[in-house]
């Protein structure tokens, strides 16, 4: 069972959220002026990486907000989240910061 | 007593002996024995058939690692658990077990043919042997395969027992409370950081609990410093000591699965207390401390009842006071077994000799054995042991310069003990995805990273010799509770320890033996029967990867899960295959460590408390007129009513005919509801819904459809505008958590410059729907606020007035095409106002109705439900709601999708109704729909029954039904092929009752 | 000597305690046997959950007569009253019974003209109360959050999972806790805790 932390609520298990799927795919503002083939890669293309990914969050049995998390699909380590809204993150940086800051300790 | 218990020392209580039956007999021991110990105290060593084979077996280990002596527990099926570590059952007065996998008795046992006949049971045997005919696989090949081979037998009868969870929370845990364990857990709980201490067994002190007599640590015996160490532990109210608890897997984020024994040791257990305890932990550092397995010699006939690991027999004569044989021939490659020989020899154990497979051996240990006269053979190796169900005799032969061995001699003996070592105990290091490192030295593989926050101290770190052990554990400890935030409070200490090194080294693989390998078997997996030559053949079949070799071999496979095999099973793959072991890789360690009780697992989630079972208002009301219910997500809905000697039809078609030509009353409190509330609720509902909202007057309602961004139809419900900013939307019963879930992802991520927002009100009121002709005749009397009439109160509309005093949100909206209502109040009224209201349409022959009729009466007007017409595929237009849409809106949720043009095919499953042309056979619901039935199978399919009813009110069935540019075969004439039978059915409009509307707006 | 009823040993010296308050009842162990872990459902309640942005909780703060709490899960407490953070934008009042018609239409009117959202829950939610010195092990049975005192102290307030059910946690005190449930999870919650009072409340 992860621990996942709420950007409102910190630190709090796994069984409070519900996964939501890929982070930053935004509704496009006006979806009639997409072709099909644009719609369809908005409707249904994911990334799916192997390692870092940028994904939502809603802590539904909690505060019940979505959020965002940058996971590494590999080891489940969970290196940021934030509140929906914000800008993705540059995700290297963010996990090569993480794990800098540990091994200094 | 008898001449196998030794007549002092150990950690049994002599002052309270036990009475226990195995197979049916009578046999004596003491608390603080495990079944194990007290059967070797009674001389008993043939526990067991084999997996496969059905050989006999013994006790081979004194922990968790049993491989053989899997035994039955409990004198009744209620309480009966099969496959028990015998090594691991305490004793207690009355307990009741039995041996497994023979018949008609463990002496004689029929399958025990299986082992002449093993020429025909090599690796892979069940894949090559059982091809055909394919038919026979199920009634033949699989239930006499199972019949034979297998281990103990599930308990028939209900479990008796109570099982509790718990979630537990900790800056550091410790796995293991053996040395390393113990100084870990000193350490840590001295800065007052929550500590959980754990350990499986009965007492902490692990290895110490088996000491040597010369054994001291900082000038205490072994066993007084555990003592002194966990009345220290104690003292600390942030500990938590829990012995009797396996930690038996490790999730990610530091997550352990812990269970507890709780009263399996008792013999009337207080009844406040449950059997087991799952223990959740989230530990913010977690120090493993889970010592290491001795590993088995491979070599021919290495499984014979009194064939030991020789720190287990060492351990049963320290600790348990248990004398495991009368003369002993021990095979070894590391320095322990003469530790184990010293021991035992002290016990009386006659020591024929040792043999070492080593050119040399010089160590403290080995000088101590010569020194105490004990025969010593260096080069030598095992090579086979005589005798069926008890050991006789061994031999024991030269290595040869070439590794082969020589012809050897014969040692008669009632005991052998084999060493290859120790292997690391890694398991819950391997499943927090830590990467193992292979260790020459000790043949085995220790622990390297690990993502998680842990650390391991003392044997499992791959450390040997208790000050290293025990140093280990204290740095251990400190590096947890430091990196948990902890500093300070940690005191200087002193540590002298008077020990002997054991040496370390080993053996991994097969032993040689220069016998004819067509003849010998010297088995790697004992549990699962597995043999060196069951791996040789594997790679020459082409299997040559670890994870293939495995499952085709089953080796590791078995419920120990290879504790005692992998290291084997690796050395003979690196021997077969000419590749070093880290080239050939390791398997990779999963949960759980030991096998975990189903109602571990289960715990609470018994019986009534499974799930919630959601209950309305109205429920209890139902239950006392007999209702039947059905379960509708967790919701437990009345079904329907019926009446003495009426059957479901018979009470579905009362109810209906009541409905339409008077009056019923109905429980619709599990309709989800929804409020949306803020200046920009018109806004959020345009967007959401396929309908068009702006003009939506307040006081007035609008069937809604909600279709997902695929444009498929998610839910649909009455919405009702209460106020210019206020909405009460209803969904379906089972939809009413997703919808809320889309609204909310949409409005929080998408557009959250809405002024809107959202809240459940699904439980805040209780819903009673009065439909039928006298339905405003029943409400009239009741309602003093609020004007009923057609004129003031039109079809779909809502107002909020009072009911029986009680505040009510009144609805006149229809599911039944019945002049009607939906009367909302506030849930905790909901069972007095529903009783108000039945007393008042009594007085015009008023039934009281469930789902199925309600299901019949909408089915009758093809009203659709989401679900049963929908499945997740079906567009607006495809079920006929094409109306619905708000023609002029620029965007809503899932608009775009169906502007594709696959979605306006004409070919696409529209809702149609069906008749049946005999006019009595009502179609299965599913029912495949074909255009010609004399089309060789498979046949074209163009459609399903979705819903399908007799109608009582019309007198003969009707259905609705998918099919394929349905809509322009009205009149046409289908086929619904069914087993013996083809049925002919009539496509019709999906609407069979007041198609003009007429009685909704009565 | 030392075993004469009632003296303490100092030194040599007897001296006679004062017993007035040493009384031994009958019944004395099923009372401390009782307070181990006690389970009662909360009375009926007026209850609103109020959402809206920052012009709205400084208004409704005014209009409750309680400042709405801006950290995250916590309680604020007045007289009978109580405003408990369920999320950055939503707010569980409660009240006494019986206001729930009057206080809606009280504080609609105050906020008049200002974006929220104020809808009546009071028969949605039921409430259990649990006290005792195993009352967080109680709820720890089927809860996963960590309920030790330092992380989470009292007047702390969260949404959370209890068994397969959702809850809402409040500890009003040391050893007390106030859950507030949906209607029809309640006897689910209670089946859950009568299990866990079995072991706990015997202690």
């Amino acid at each position: 069972m992860l621990l996942i932390a709420c950007p409102y609520c910190g630190e709090r298990p796994e069984t409070e959220f519900r996964y939501a799927g890929e982070a930053h795919i935004a509704r496009p503002h006006d979806p009639s002026a997409l072709n099909d083939d644009e719609w369809v890669d908005f409707l249904y293309q994911r990334a799916n990486p192997k390692g870092l990914h940028v994904e939502r969050w809603r802590h539904i049995h909690g505060c019940a907000r979505f959020f965002n998390a940058v996971r590494d699909t590999v080891s489940d380590r969970i290196f940021k989240t934030y509140e929906a809204g914000e800008p993705r993150p540059d995700v290297n940086a963010v996990a090569a910061d993480v794990l800098a800051k540990e091994s200094e300790r | 007593m008898s001449r196998f218990r030794l007549p002092k020392g150990g950690r049994i209580d002599r002052a309270r002996p036990i009475s226990f039956r195995f197979d049916g007999k009578s046999y004596g021991g003491f608390v603080g024995d495990t079944l194990a110990s007290a059967l070797i105290a009674n001389g008993v060593h043939l526990v067991g058939r084999s997996f496969k084979y059905h050989r006999p077996r013994g006790i081979m280990t004194a922990g968790a690692d049993e491989m053989n002596a899997l035994v039955g527990v409990g004198a009744d099926q209620t309480r009966y658990t099969p496959n028990m570590r015998a090594t691991l059952v305490e004793l207690y007065h009355g307990l009741v077990a039995e041996s497994q996998n023979r018949w008609p008795s463990l002496g004689f046992d029929v399958g025990a043919v299986n082992d002449f006949l093993s020429p025909f049971f090599p690796a892979g045997f069940y894949y090559k042997t059982f091809m055909w005919p394919k038919p026979a696989w199920k009634q033949l090949y699989e239930p006499v395969i199972r019949a034979a081979a297998g281990l103990g037998k599930a308990p028939t009868a209900s479990d008796a027992d109570r099982y509790m969870q718990c979630y537990a929370h900790c800056d550091v845990l410790v796995v293991g409370a053996g040395p390393a364990g113990l100084a870990a857990a000193l350490a840590a709980a001295e800065t007052g950081a929550r500590v959980i201490l754990c350990d499986e067994q009965r007492e902490f002190g692990g290895s110490l609990l088996a000491s040597d007599t010369d054994t001291a640590i900082d000038g205490l015996s072994a066993i007084e410093w555990v003592a002194k160490a966990v009345e220290a532990l104690a003292r600390h109210e942030n500990v938590t000591l829990l012995t009797r608890t396996t930690a038996f897997g490790y999730y990610p984020h530091n997550f352990l699965g812990l269970i507890e024994r709780v009263t399996d040791h008792v013999a009337q257990p207080d009844p406040a207390l449950p059997r087991e305890r799952l223990w959740q932990v989230r530990a913010k550092e977690v120090v493993l401390a889970t010592g290491a397995l001795e590993r088995p010699l491979v070599f021919p006939e290495n499984d014979r009842p009194g064939v030991m690991l020789a720190d287990a027999a060492r351990t049963y004569a320290a600790r348990y006071a248990a004398r495991p044989g009368t003369r002993a021939v021990i095979a070894t490659a590391h320095d322990e077994a003469y530790r184990a020989a010293l021991t035992l020899k002290q016990a009386g154990v006659q020591i024929a000799a040792i043999a070492d497979m080593r050119p040399q051996a010089e160590g403290e240990w080995p000088a101590a054995a010569r020194a105490a006269g004990i025969e010593v053979m260096t080069g030598t190796a095992i090579t086979g042991t005589r005798g069926r169900m008890r050991v006789s005799g061994a031999t024991l032969a030269r290595i040869k310069g070439d590794g082969t061995a020589e012809k050897g001699e014969q040692f008669a003996c009632d005991l052998v003990l084999m060493s290859g070592g120790f292997t690391p105990s890694v398991h819950l290091f391997s499943q927090s995805k830590g990467k193992l490192i292979y260790d020459e030295g000790l043949k085995a593989f220790v622990p390297g990273a690990s993502p998680e926050r842990n650390r391991s101290a003392g044997a499992c770190a791959g450390e040997t010799g208790l000050h290293a052990t025990l140093e280990s554990g204290y740095a251990a400890g400190e590096g947890a509770v430091r990196a948990a935030g902890f500093g300070g409070g940690l005191s200087g200490r002193s540590l002298t320890v008077t020990e002997k090194i054991s040496a370390g080294g080993g053996f991994a693989g097969a032993v040689p033996h220069g016998r004819n390998p067509s003849f010998v078997k010297a088995f790697v997996d004992f549990q699962n029967d597995s043999t060196s030559k069951d791996i040789k053949l594997a790679t020459r079949e082409g299997f040559l990867s670890v994870e293939h070799v495995k499952r085709y071999t089953t080796t590791g496979m078995a419920t120990d899960q290879g504790k005692t095999s992998n290291m084997n099973m690796l050395g003979i793959l690196s021997d077969t295959l000419g590749k070093p072991i880290p080239e050939i890789g390791i398997t990779t360690f999963r949960p759980p460590y030991t096998p975990v009780t189903f109602g571990a697992f289960a715990g609470m989630s018994r019986g009534e408390l499974f799930d919630p079972a959601r209950r309305t208002a109205i429920h209890d009301w139902a239950a006392e007129q007999g209702a039947a219910f059905e379960d509708v997500s967790l919701w437990k809905r009345a079904h329907y009513f019926p009446q003495a000697g009426e059957d479901m039809h018979a009470a579905v078609n009362r109810e209906c005919k009541a409905v339409r030509e008077s009056v019923g009353v109905f429980d619709a409190s599990t309709l989800g509801k929804i409020e949306v509330v803020g200046p920009d609720a018109a806004e959020f509902m345009n967007r959401m819904y396929i309908n068009a909202w702006t003009k939506l007057e307040p006081g007035r309602c609008r069937y809604g459809v909600m279709c997902r961004e695929d444009g498929f139809v998610m839910d649909d419900g009455v919405v009702g505008r209460i106020a210019a900013d206020r909405f009460h939307v209803t969904t379906t019963t089972g939809g009413a958590p997703a919808v809320l879930n889309m609204m909310e992802d949409y409005l929080q991520t998408e557009w959250p410059d809405l002024n809107v927002w959202l809240t459940s009100t699904t439980e805040q009121w209780a819903v009673i729907a009065v439909q039928g002709p006298n339905a405003r005749k029943v409400l009239e009397p009741l309602v003093g606020d609020i004007d009923l009439s057609a004129a003031a109160m039109p079809h779909m509309s809502v107002r909020e007035g009072h009911i029986c005093g009680v505040q009510t949100r009144l609805f006149r909206v229809s599911f039944t095409g019945e002049l009607g209502f939906e009367v909302n109040v506030p849930a905790d009224y909901g069972r007095a106002v529903w009783e108000a209201i039945w007393a008042s349409a009594r007085r015009f022959d008023a039934v009281a109705y469930g789902t199925e009729t309600m299901h019949v009466l909408r089915a009758e007007k093809g009203f659709i439900i989401v679900g049963q017409e929908t499945d997740g595929t079906a567009t607006p237009d495809d079920v006929g709601l094409t109306w619905a849409i708000g023609k002029l809106k620029k965007d809503f949720v899932g608009k775009r999708s169906l502007a594709r043009a696959q979605m306006s095919n004409p070919q696409r499953k529209q809702l149609v109704g069906l008749l049946s042309l005999d006019n009595r056979s009502v179609l299965e619901e599913g029912a495949q729909i074909v255009a010609n039935p004399n089309e060789p199978v498979p046949m074209a399919m163009i459609g399903h029954v979705t819903s399908s009813y007799w109608s009582s009110v019309l007198g003969h069935p009707i259905a609705l039904a998918m099919v394929k540019g349905g809509r322009v075969r009205l009149g046409d004439t289908l086929h619904v092929p069914m087993p013996g039978k083809t049925l002919q059915v009539k496509v019709v409009e999906p609407v069979f009752f007041d198609k003009e509307g007429a009685r909704l707006n009565d | 000597m030392t075993e004469f009823l009632g003296t303490e040993l100092s030194g040599t010296e007897f001296s006679g305690a004062n017993l007035a308050n040493a009384r031994t009842g009958a019944l004395d162990r099923f009372a401390g046997a009782a307070s181990a872990l006690v389970v009662t459902p909360g009375d009926p309640a007026t209850r609103f959950i109020f959402r809206g942005g920052k012009a709205a909780q400084a208004a409704m703060g005014d209009a409750f007569g309680i400042a709405l709490p801006v950290q995250s899960c916590r309680a604020a407490t007045g007289q009978s009253r109580a405003a408990l953070w369920l999320g950055p934008d939503e707010w569980l009042l409660t009240g006494e019974d019986g206001q729930a018609e009057t206080l809606f239409a009280a504080l609609e009117s105050a906020l008049a003209g200002v974006p929220h959202s104020l809808v009546d829950i009071s028969h949605r939610n039921i409430s259990i109360l649990l006290s005792g010195p195993k009352a967080a092990a109680a709820l720890n049975t089927a809860c996963p959050l960590d309920l030790a005192l330092e992380s989470f102290p009292v007047g702390m307030c969260t949404r959370t999972v209890f068994g397969k059910a959702e809850v809402l946690i409040w500890r009003t005190g040391d050893t007390l806790f106030h859950l507030e449930t949906w209607r029809s999870f309640g006897p689910y919650i209670w089946g859950l805790l009568s299990l866990a009072q079995r072991e706990y409340g015997a202690l």
